[in-house]
Formats: structure tokens, C-alpha cells, sequence
């Protein structure tokens, strides 16, 4: 039977982003800070109007320096208390003379868990392999033996 | 630093044309059998693809354009060959989603850890 290495606090597959931390900090604290929407902006850097409730549309300016033109639209999916959040959104619609509406989204999930010392969370983006853009990028990460090693196993996967 | 760094993975219009080249069967199978034995005439590009060599022509234009291949002379013949830089701010996008996550999670973390 194959031995299975331990998975990694971050993983990335084609269609996913993974991010795992341990925040020193309770976990109805780090609740607030994802649900709230005052909050959520705060830390992330966009002034949303309005609150999360599920299966409602939130928008906002991001204020980070150099990209407030930027409106976020985010379509809340789940809000199950203390535990999953999770929105949809368009990654990365940066640029304003682009109608990124009839693009598909990615979906953005937030797990809390208790842990020693604090709150684990678990952020993953999935969905990336609905979107040609994004699908082509992550193409290129299908190993991380350079970039020849890359175009070979990319060749292999066309053929 | 992450302000940075954040900023810089939310340059994306430079991209869009960038991916829009990688979007094509053809186009990916030309970037691999040049990246295995480039550079490479049009004529040994076409070999064994089905494809006419005006239609690779075409895509090698494509990828041309945005500056994935370029072509020079070997002789009395043109042959095409990866830009491997280029190929590598390709590589760099996905990489920069995931960075801006990082950075949005450290916000995070010292926004509820600040308070606690």
C-alpha cells in the first residue's frame, strides 16, 4: 500500500488554493473578523457596504493604494456560524474596462477549527479550472522541476 | 513590503492577453515540442500535427505577438524558439494569487491578534 506523504499546510492543485494558519486568538474573535463586514474591510482592505447574508450580493471600493478604482462584488454562499463562511467572486477583476459578469467565479471557503493556542483557519479559492485564463497559469505549476520539466509535463498532458 | 507585493499580483490586464494566446490545444503542443528540441523550423513544427503549416504559421504569430516565441534565421531557413522569460511571468500569475492570499491572511492575523 502506497505511502501517503502528509499533506502540507498550503497545497495548490489546478483548482485550488490552500492556505492554513493558527491564529492566537479565540475563535468567536476570528469569526467576527471574517463575518462582519466593517471588519472583514478593515483587514482586508475594502470599504464594503452593507452585510454578508447568505445568498446576497455584497460590494465595496478596495482601498488598497493604487486599485481603488476596483469595485469587489462578492455573492455570499454560506454562512454556517463559528464554523464555514463562504462567497463567490471574480479573482483578480481588476480592470475596470472589462465586463467580468458572464466570466465564471471562483468560490472562497473560510474554516474555523479550535486548536491549541488558537483558531485554525483554513482559506481555500477553488474553481480556477472553469476559468481559460487562470486554467492556462496553473498549467504551468503541474511540478515544481523548473520550467522545462513543467513544458514537458504540459506537452504530455495535451498530446 | 506585503503592500507591495499585494499590488503586484492584482496586475492582471497585462496578463489577459498573455493567457488568451495559451488558450488553444495547438498553441500548448507548439510550446512543448519547442521547449523539448527548439529552436525548430516551421516545417518540423508541423510534422506528425495534422495541422497545415499556414495554421502553424498563424499560431506561432499568436504566440509571437505576445511575445511567447520569437523566430530568427539559421541559414536559408527561419526557425522558432521559446522566449523563456516571457514563459515565466506566465508561471508567476498563479503564483500571485496564492501570495495575496498569504498577505490578506497576515492582515488577518494581526487584525485579531492586535485585539485579542
Amino acid at each position: 500500500m502506497a505511502v501517503k506523504t502528509p499533506a502540507p499546510n498550503d497545497t495548490t492543485s489546478t483548482d485550488r488554493i490552500e492556505k492554513r494558519v493558527v491564529l492566537r486568538a479565540a475563535r468567536t474573535r476570528v469569526w467576527r473578523a471574517l463575518t462582519n463586514a466593517a471588519e472583514f474591510s478593515t483587514w482586508f482592505r475594502v470599504k464594503l457596504e452593507g452585510a454578508f447574508t447568505e445568498g446576497r450580493p455584497i460590494r465595496g471600493r478596495l482601498t488598497i493604494p493604487g486599485y481603488e478604482h476596483v469595485t469587489l462584488e462578492m455573492l455570499v454562499e454560506r454562512i454556517d456560524p463559528e464554523r464555514y463562511f463562504s462567497y463567490r467572486w471574480h479573482p483578480y477583476a481588476v480592470d475596470p474596462a472589462v465586463d467580468y459578469s458572464a466570466e465564471p467565479t471562483t468560490l472562497v471557503e473560510f474554516r474555523l477549527e479550535d486548536t491549541e493556542g488558537g483558531t485554525a483557519l483554513t482559506i481555500v479559492e477553488s474553481g480556477f479550472d472553469r476559468i481559460p485564463l487562470a486554467r492556462r497559469a496553473e498549467a504551468f505549476r503541474m511540478n515544481d522541476n523548473g520550467w522545462d520539466g513543467q513544458i514537458k509535463q504540459l506537452a504530455r498532458y495535451v498530446a | 513590503m506585503s503592500r507591495n507585493r499585494s499590488a503586484a499580483a492584482l496586475q492582471l490586464p497585462d496578463a489577459v492577453p498573455l493567457f488568451a494566446a495559451l488558450g488553444d490545444a495547438t498553441r500548448l503542443r507548439l510550446l512543448g515540442r519547442l521547449s523539448a528540441g527548439g529552436p525548430l523550423s516551421i516545417t518540423r513544427l508541423s510534422e506528425g500535427t495534422g495541422v497545415t503549416r499556414q495554421a502553424i504559421t498563424r499560431h506561432l504569430h499568436a504566440l509571437g505577438d505576445v511575445g511567447l516565441v520569437r523566430h530568427a534565421r539559421r541559414g536559408r531557413e527561419r526557425v522558432w524558439d521559446l522566449n523563456r522569460k516571457r514563459l515565466e511571468r506566465a508561471k508567476r500569475y498563479i503564483d500571485q494569487i496564492a501570495a495575496q492570499w498569504d498577505d490578506a491572511a497576515q492582515r488577518l492575523r494581526a487584525f485579531v491578534e492586535d485585539q485579542e
